[in-house]
C-alpha cells in the first residue's frame, strides 16, 4: 500500500470520478425542472430560474408516456423472469454436469453476446408480421429473452460454481435424485446469484431500444426508450426538451434505486461472468 | 446458508465394486439431465438468431420491397454488389470504425484510471463504485438525450460555458461524432473499469512490492508488472467493448438521426429494413454486418489470442 500521505490524493480522484458520473444526471434533473416557456425564452443557464413540476405533470398526463411505462415494466419483468429461468437450468447443467453439447452451448452463448442485433431487425420485422406478433409484448419479449440469455447464463454459472457442491452429493448419497438435490439443496444456496442475474437482465431489457422501435408501431407495445424518441411535446409550439428530460428522470429512478440497494451484488455479477474472481 | 449446511458432509463417495453399473446408470442420467436442462436455452437461441439470420441470407438474394411484394425476384448476389459499391455503405463503415476506435481507446485509458483509483482509494470506495454504476445502468437513449441537450443550441450550457457563441455541434460530421462518442464513453466506461478492476486485484501484491524494492519506478511497475499480469482481463474487456461499440445505434439515432455522415452500420441496417422496407438490399446489409462482427471476433481470438475460456468459464 502507498503511504498515508498519498491516500488523500486518491480521495480527490475519487471525488472527480463521482463528479464525472453525477454531473450529466444533475443536468438531466435541472432540465426536467425548467418550465417549458421560460426555457425557450431565455439564454440557457444550467439551473432553472424557478423549479417547477410542470413537466412531470405533462408526461404523466400523456397516454403515450404512461402506456410506454406500463409496457416497459411489463415487458422487462416478464422477459427477465423467463431469461433467468431458462438460463438457470442451463447454468446448473454447465456448472455441474458433464454432457455432450456443453461446449457448444457456451460457444453459442458467446456468439449471441457478440451478435449484431441490427442484422435481425429485417427478418424479425417480416416474420413477426407473418406470425401476427408484430407490435405486441410477445414480439419484444422473445428477442429480449434471447439476447439476455448469454449474460444470464455466464453470470449464473459463475455464481453456481462457488456453491459448496459437497452438499448436493451429500443429498444424493442420502438417496435424493440429482433433480431433488438441485431443487432442495442448491436452489436456496443459488438464490443470491439468481437474483443478481435478474437485476443485470432487467437493466438490459429496460435499456433496449433497437427492437423496441423496429418491432412496434403503436403504444400497444412501445417501451419508454422508443416512446421518448417519438415524443414531440404537448403541442407543436412547445419544445419537448423539458418533458423528455422529466420522462428520463422517471425511467432513471428504478435504475438508481436498484444500484443504491444492490451495489455490491451488481459489481460482483458484472465481473464474475467475465473474469474469474 | 440454510439449515442444510450444518449436515455433516460425507467423506469421498463410496467406491463399491458392485456400484459400477449404478455409476454408469448415473452417468447416463447426468447426460440426459444436462441435455434436458440446456435444451430450452439451445432452442431459444437457435430459433431467434440462427433461423432469422438464415432467412436474411435467403432474402438477400432477392429483389424484395414490402411496398411492392409482387415485384419479388431472384437476383443472386446483385444486392451485395449494390451495397458494396454504394458510398452509403462505406460511409457507415468509416463512421462505425471512427466511433469504435476512439471510444474503445479512450475508455480503456479512462477505465484503467478509474479502476486504479477504485483499487487504491481508502475512503469512499463503495460510494465511487455506486456512482459509476448509474451511468452503466442508465438507458442509452436517456444518456443520448442528456448529452444532446447539453450541446444543442436552444437548450445547452456547453456553448455558453466555453464561449462558443452559436456554434452548431450537430451541423457537421466531426462535431456530431464528438458528442456521440462522448455519450458513449460516459455510459460504458464504468463497465470496462469494473472488468479492469477485477483484473487489477489479481495482480500479485508481492510482485509489486518486489519490483519496488528493486527500485522500479511507478511507470515501470505499471508497464512491466501490472499490465502484463492483467493482459487477459484487458483483452476480454477490449473485445467486448469493441463489438459493443461496433453495434452502436441508440446514440446516433437520438442525437443526429444519422444526418451529416453519422449513420452507423446498425443504423443503415435498421433504415434499409424498417424505414425503407427494402428487405432484399436490407438483408444484404444485415448479412454483411454479421460478417464484419465475425471478422472482428476472429481477429481477436485467433490473431490477438484473446483467452475466452475466462469468459466462458470452462
Amino acid at each position: 500500500m502507498e503511504g498515508r500521505r498519498t491516500s488523500h490524493w486518491w480521495t480527490v480522484w475519487g471525488v472527480l470520478i463521482l463528479a464525472w458520473a453525477m454531473f450529466p444526471l444533475l443536468w438531466m434533473v435541472s432540465l426536467a425542472f425548467k418550465s417549458p416557456e421560460t426555457f425557450r425564452a431565455g439564454t440557457p443557464s444550467f439551473f432553472p430560474d424557478e423549479w417547477t413540476w410542470e413537466n412531470f405533470q405533462t408526461v404523466f398526463d400523456d397516454e403515450l408516456f404512461t402506456s410506454a411505462l406500463r409496457n416497459s415494466f411489463g415487458i422487462a419483468i416478464i422477459a427477465t423472469v423467463l431469461a433467468v429461468v431458462v438460463a438457470m437450468f442451463a447454468a446448473y447443467a454447465i456448472a455441474r454436469l458433464e454432457f455432450p453439447g456443453k461446449r457448444l452451448l457456451l460457444s453459442m452463448a458467446l456468439a449471441i453476446a457478440m451478435f449484431p442485433q441490427a442484422a435481425l431487425v429485417g427478418p424479425l420485422f417480416n416474420m413477426w408480421r407473418g406470425l401476427g406478433i408484430y407490435d405486441t409484448w410477445l414480439g419484444l419479449i422473445i428477442p429480449y429473452l434471447t439476447f439476455a440469455l448469454p449474460l444470464s447464463i455466464w453470470t449464473m454459472s459463475a455464481f453456481f460454481r462457488q456453491i459448496p457442491w459437497e452438499m448436493e452429493q451429500a443429498a444424493q448419497v442420502d438417496g435424493a435424485t440429482p433433480w431433488q438435490a438441485f431443487r432442495r439443496v442448491i436452489v436456496p444456496l443459488a438464490a443470491p446469484g439468481v437474483f443478481t442475474t435478474a437485476i443485470l437482465t432487467f437493466f438490459f431489457c429496460w435499456n433496449e431500444f433497437l427492437f423496441a422501435i423496429s418491432l412496434t408501431s403503436t403504444d400497444r407495445a412501445r417501451t419508454v426508450p422508443a416512446a421518448l424518441s417519438f415524443f414531440t411535446g404537448q403541442s407543436q409550439f412547445q419544445s419537448p426538451v423539458t418533458a423528455i428530460m422529466a420522462a428520463s428522470v422517471v425511467v432513471t429512478i428504478p435504475i438508481v434505486i436498484l444500484v443504491l440497494v444492490f451495489q455490491r451484488r451488481i459489481v460482483a455479477g458484472l465481473t464474475s461472468g467475465a473474469v474469474k474472481g | 446458508m440454510t439449515g442444510v449446511a450444518t449436515a455433516a458432509a460425507p467423506p469421498e463417495a463410496p467406491a463399491d465394486p458392485p456400484a459400477k453399473a449404478a455409476r454408469s446408470e448415473r452417468l447416463r442420467h447426468e447426460r440426459r439431465l444436462g441435455l434436458r436442462l440446456s435444451a430450452p436455452a439451445f432452442a431459444v437461441m437457435i430459433l431467434v438468431t440462427a433461423y432469422p439470420l438464415g432467412y436474411a441470407l435467403v432474402l438477400s438474394l432477392y429483389r424484395y420491397r414490402l411496398t411492392d411484394p409482387s415485384g419479388k425476384e431472384f437476383v443472386g448476389l446483385k444486392n451485395y454488389l449494390t451495397v458494396l459499391t454504394d458510398p452509403v455503405w462505406w460511409g457507415a463503415v468509416s463512421t462505425t470504425v471512427v466511433i469504435t476506435v476512439v471510444s474503445v481507446v479512450v475508455e480503456l485509458v479512462l477505465g484503467f484510471a478509474f479502476a486504479w483509483v477504485m483499487f487504491r482509494i481508502l475512503r469512499g470506495r463503495s460510494v465511487v463504485r455506486t456512482a459509476i454504476l448509474v451511468p452503466y445502468g442508465i438507458v442509452t437513449v436517456v444518456s443520448a438525450f442528456i448529452w444532446r441537450y447539453a450541446f444543442q443550441l436552444d437548450s445547452g450550457f456547453v456553448n455558453q460555458w466555453f464561449g462558443l457563441a452559436d456554434y452548431n455541434w450537430f451541423g457537421q460530421r466531426w462535431s456530431s461524432l464528438f458528442v456521440i462518442v462522448l455519450s458513449e464513453i460516459w455510459k460504458t466506461t464504468p463497465f470496462i473499469s469494473l472488468l479492469l478492476l477485477a483484473g487489477l486485484v489479481q495482480v500479485p501484491e508481492e510482485m509489486l512490492e518486489a519490483a519496488k524494492v528493486d527500485g522500479a519506478t511507478a511507470w515501470q511497475r505499471l508497464w512491466k508488472v501490472v499490465l502484463p499480469n492483467m493482459k487477459a482481463a484487458i483483452m476480454v474487456a477490449v473485445l467486448f467493448r469493441t463489438l459493443d461499440a461496433w453495434r452502436i445505434f441508440d446514440n446516433p439515432f437520438v442525437m443526429t438521426g444519422g444526418a451529416n455522415g453519422t449513420e452507423t452500420l446498425s443504423f443503415l441496417a435498421y433504415r434499409q429494413n424498417v424505414t425503407l422496407v427494402n428487405l432484399g438490399a436490407g438483408s444484404a446489409v444485415s448479412v454483411l454486418l454479421f460478417a464484419t462482427v465475425v471478422l472482428i471476433a476472429f481477429v481477436f481470438i485467433k490473431v490477438f489470442r484473446t483467452d475466452l475460456s475466462q469468459v466462458r468459464g470452462d
